[in-house]
């Protein structure tokens, strides 16, 4: 992208104009994770190996659309990868004296490891990317159709996040998800077994993370290497908390999340590069700041599922 | 089965059922049998595995051993949903709503046939008719961590008749309720058994309810069946016979007077006002003072700001204005402050409140002290000194528990509370804060513990009681309080202390 000659013709809207097409950009990797994780939270675990999920996604995904020459089989593939990946870590939480957390810390690990181990030989070629839908087609304006150039998989996110918000409340499973998370005794005692609505939850969260690094690999940056993520998996489960477990918070917040890294791109294409770096840590200084303002010491925080280990 | 009873009642049989915990038997060859249409009384010490035999009845747990016969056929119930398509409910003693969720919502999921999709309208509406029949109703969009403990007992009992349940289990389903809401849902479902519509297996430490509610009775005694009998053949004394073996209970200790009365001020409150949970006022403006060798009762149903006063003198809340000043020193519930003054501290929840349940019995009880000497040995601890010295505390305290290394979680809650009772009265005390130090304990337990209070306060500490069990504060005290709305309503020595006007006063008149 020439951000830099857009920068010529528009003055300071440039910058605008890049934040929303970057965020929607960023942000789609993040709007998977943290969809998928916010299940997993809600039936009370936390998956901080997401982190490696999203790699092995990155990296399965990449493979997949390169052997098969679609690029929605690599997601497919991303998506089954992180089904094991999570199914992995619910398995290993199942056994007695397990901490979620260091189960999480391990497969971060082990899945970034993986990837780098079996991606060697994906650096060089080039898969299929995934599609775009050009929304930007009723302007003449050539900035504002690239940025409103918007990536399927964040079409299927921006749908998925109401109808998760939905089902969370209006299903069975849902309600079971959820019951599981608040509290595992009652479940118990109307005959759910937790490890098994855990295992499931998981297992979406391991999917939806798993598409969620393919996008990387498929559409934005568009190729595998080792350097792909900056730490998005483990971004996202935060952004879980910060949105207090509601789906449309974790759209809002990946949104948000998402610009805020477009942000230090966009202000460099104008000219402005005084400070770069401090754009660039824009997003983390962003969630610090929210995360402390809407922190309590006294209050439990609302909307967190009971059984969650780090909040009780 | 009796021919008086119509469909509706299940009868229950159990046959030598057994249950182990590792090296633990928890049921030993136990049989039972429940006549339906009848109240069926279970009483047994706290850890005489009442509630390991319902759990098993209910396929909660699974028992090693043993028959479970429902109207005379032989069933397998593999977890609660076989059990709640038999028929079989359950109300467990401690609460299984979902707190996040609402009275609604907890209803609904209970449904043995939750569909797919949920049509909240349609199930409001189906709701809605049957709440029409029943006695008592409970707010359907409340979520459940709003309702007062009356309230969710209520609601627990609600669904289980709304699953159509004949055969209805109660563990220890007044322990949370006033005298008074226990007989209106006692009343009740004894109503519903008399009509034949239900069969009652309730579980109760109160020889009053067995009493007025129940027709036959069961006795259990560790893990094992003592005996039991119609109702009114037994007497209150057979029964609590039955219950303890060859145990002793502890004789009541008099409240012994020190020439001089009651010693110094040990602990002044003045206009303490705190916020609850929520960050709404829930103490506004207490002062109170307490001094050595008397025992303050605080009275007042549960909610009035209790819990928060208990809280802030455990240091577990900060207080909003007004000061605590413990033997003449600002008191801010630091640990330093705690050990200094020697202030002893009973809890209401013991487990939630004053232990760690996954930490082991020995590492619970050496909280208060771990890290001094002997406990610590500069920089570690010493686990033998800490295991030896729990030992000790669970023979001095006659704590059940199957070794020091035990988790103390899986203690049966009466054992909790002698575990914390034994850390905090086992050295020396000089304040002693109780609240509700008996909830849910066998009449053997309240006997001891109500003995150990007495004999703090003779020694000279000064005791502050919160509890909503008036008859224990007029036992006990030398002098009550009572509380409402977060504030002191109402003072008044022992001596002079009248029932209907500390009642009137509870209820905010
Ligand atoms: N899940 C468990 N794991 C290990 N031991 C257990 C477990 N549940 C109960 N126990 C032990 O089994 C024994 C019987 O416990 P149970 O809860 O049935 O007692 P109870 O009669 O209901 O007592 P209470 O009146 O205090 O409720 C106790 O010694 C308890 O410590
Ligand atoms: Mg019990």
């Amino acid at each position: 992208m020439s951000d830099v000659a857009l920068a010529a013709n528009l003055g300071l809207w440039t910058v605008p104009i890049a934040v929303v097409g970057g965020a929607i950009r960023v942000s789609t990797p993040f709007l998977f994770v943290s969809l998928g994780e916010l299940v997993t939270e809600k039936s009370g675990r936390i998956n901080l190996g997401l982190e490696g999920t999203l790699v092995m996604g990155a990296m399965s995904g990449f493979a997949g659309a390169w052997l098969s020459g679609s690029p929605w089989l690599g997601v497919l593939l991303a998506g089954l990868v992180g089904i094991a990946l999570g199914a992995l870590h619910a398995g290993i939480c199942s056994l007695p004296r397990v901490n979620d957390i260091a189960v999480g810390i391990a497969l971060m690990l082990f899945g970034t490891g993986l990837a780098f181990y079996l991606g060697k030989p994906l650096v060089q070629p080039k898969a299929p990317t995934l599609p775009a839908l050009p929304l930007g087609w009723w302007s003449d304006i050539p900035q504002i159709r690239a940025a409103l150039e918007v990536n399927g998989l964040f079409v299927i996110g921006l749908v998925l996040t109401p109808l998760l918000r939905w089902a969370l409340s209006n299903t069975r499973w849902g309600m079971i998800v959820r019951m599981v998370g608040d509290s595992a005794e009652a479940a118990r005692a109307l005959g759910y077994s937790p490890l098994r609505v855990r295992l499931a939850a998981t297992c979406f969260g391991g999917f939806m993370a798993g598409v969620g690094g393919s996008f990387l690999s498929l559409y934005y940056p568009g190729s595998w290497n080792e350097g792909l993520s900056s730490g998005q998996g483990i971004t996202a489960v935060a952004l879980v908390i910060f949105a207090r477990w509601n789906p449309v918070g974790c759209f809002l917040a990946s949104l948000l999340f998402g610009g805020a890294v477009a942000l230090g791109p966009a202000l460099q294409a104008v000219g402005v590069t005084a400070g770069a770096y401090l754009f660039n840590a824009a997003p983390y200084i962003l969630t610090l700041v929210i995360l402390i303002l809407s922190s309590s010491s006294r209050h439990r925080i609302a909307g967190a599922p009971g059984e969650l280990s780090v909040t009780r | 089965m009796s021919a008086t009873a119509p469909a509706g009642a299940l009868s229950i049989e159990v046959a030598a059922m057994s249950k182990h915990f590792g090296a633990l038997t928890a049921l030993d060859a136990v049989s039972l049998r429940v006549r339906s249409g009848t109240v069926h009384a279970l009483l047994g010490e706290n850890g005489a595995g009442k509630s390991t035999l319902v759990k098993c009845i209910m396929g909660f747990y699974h028992a090693d051993q043993g028959d479970l016969m429902v109207d005379g056929h032989v069933v397998e119930v593999r977890n609660p949903r076989d059990a709640a398509r038999l028929g079989i409910g359950m109300v467990y003693q401690h609460f299984t709503l979902v707190p996040s969720m609402t009275v609604l919502e907890n209803l609904v999921m209970a449904r043995a046939d939750v569909p797919a999709v949920i049509d909240w309208r349609a199930e409001r509406a189906r709701l809605n008719r049957f709440l029409d029949t029943m006695p008592f109703r409970v707010a359907l969009d409340t979520p459940v961590s709003g309702l007062a403990a009356g309230e969710k007992q209520k609601a627990e009992i609600l669904k289980q008749l709304y699953l159509d349940a004949r055969f209805l289990i109660l563990d220890e389903p007044t322990s949370v309720l006033t005298p008074q809401e226990a007989d209106e849902i006692l009343g009740l479902v004894r109503g519903m058994a008399a009509a034949g519509r239900l069969t009652i297996l309730i579980i109760t430490h109160k020889f009053r309810e067995v009493l007025a509610y129940a027709d036959v009775v069961t006795v259990l005694r560790r893990g094992r069946l003592a005996g039991g009998g119609a109702v009114g053949a037994l007497s209150v004394d057979q029964m609590a016979a039955l219950m303890i073996g060859d145990d002793r209970v502890a004789a009541v200790t008099e409240r012994t007077m020190s020439g001089t009365g009651p010693g110094a001020v040990r602990l002044a409150i003045t206009d303490l006002a705190v916020a609850d949970a929520d960050g709404m006022p829930a103490v506004r403006g207490v002062s109170l003072t307490v001094r050595a060798g008397e025992i303050v009762g605080i009275a007042g149903v549960s909610g009035n700001g209790q819990s928060e006063l208990v809280e802030v003198l455990a240091g577990q809340r900060p207080a909003s204005a007004g000061t605590v000043v413990v033997e003449g020193e600002v008191y801010r519930g630091r640990r330093a402050e705690t050990q200094r003054h020697h202030l002893a501290l009973l809890p209401e929840e013991p487990l939630r409140n004053a232990c760690v349940g996954r930490m082991s019995v020995a590492d619970n009880m050496a909280f208060r002290q771990f890290d001094r000497a002997p406990y610590a040995k500069g920089f570690w601890l010493s686990q033998a000194v800490i295991r030896a010295a729990a030992r000790d505390l669970i023979t001095r305290y006659r704590v059940k528990t199957p070794s020091p290394d035990t988790p103390i979680a899986s203690l049966s809650g009466g054992n909790v509370q002698r575990a914390v009772l034994g850390r905090e009265l086992g050295g020396i005390v000089h304040i002693l804060v109780a609240a509700n130090p008996v909830f849910g304990l066998d009449f053997a337990a309240v006997a001891d513990i109500h003995a150990q209070i007495v004999a703090a306060r003779n020694r000279g500490a000064a005791v502050l009681l919160v509890s909503e069990d008036l008859d224990e504060l007029l036992e006990l005290s030398d002098r009550i309080l009572v509380m409402s709305e977060g504030h002191i309503v109402h003072e008044t020595p022992i001596a002079s202390a009248d029932r209907t006007a500390i009642g009137r006063a509870m209820a905010g008149h």
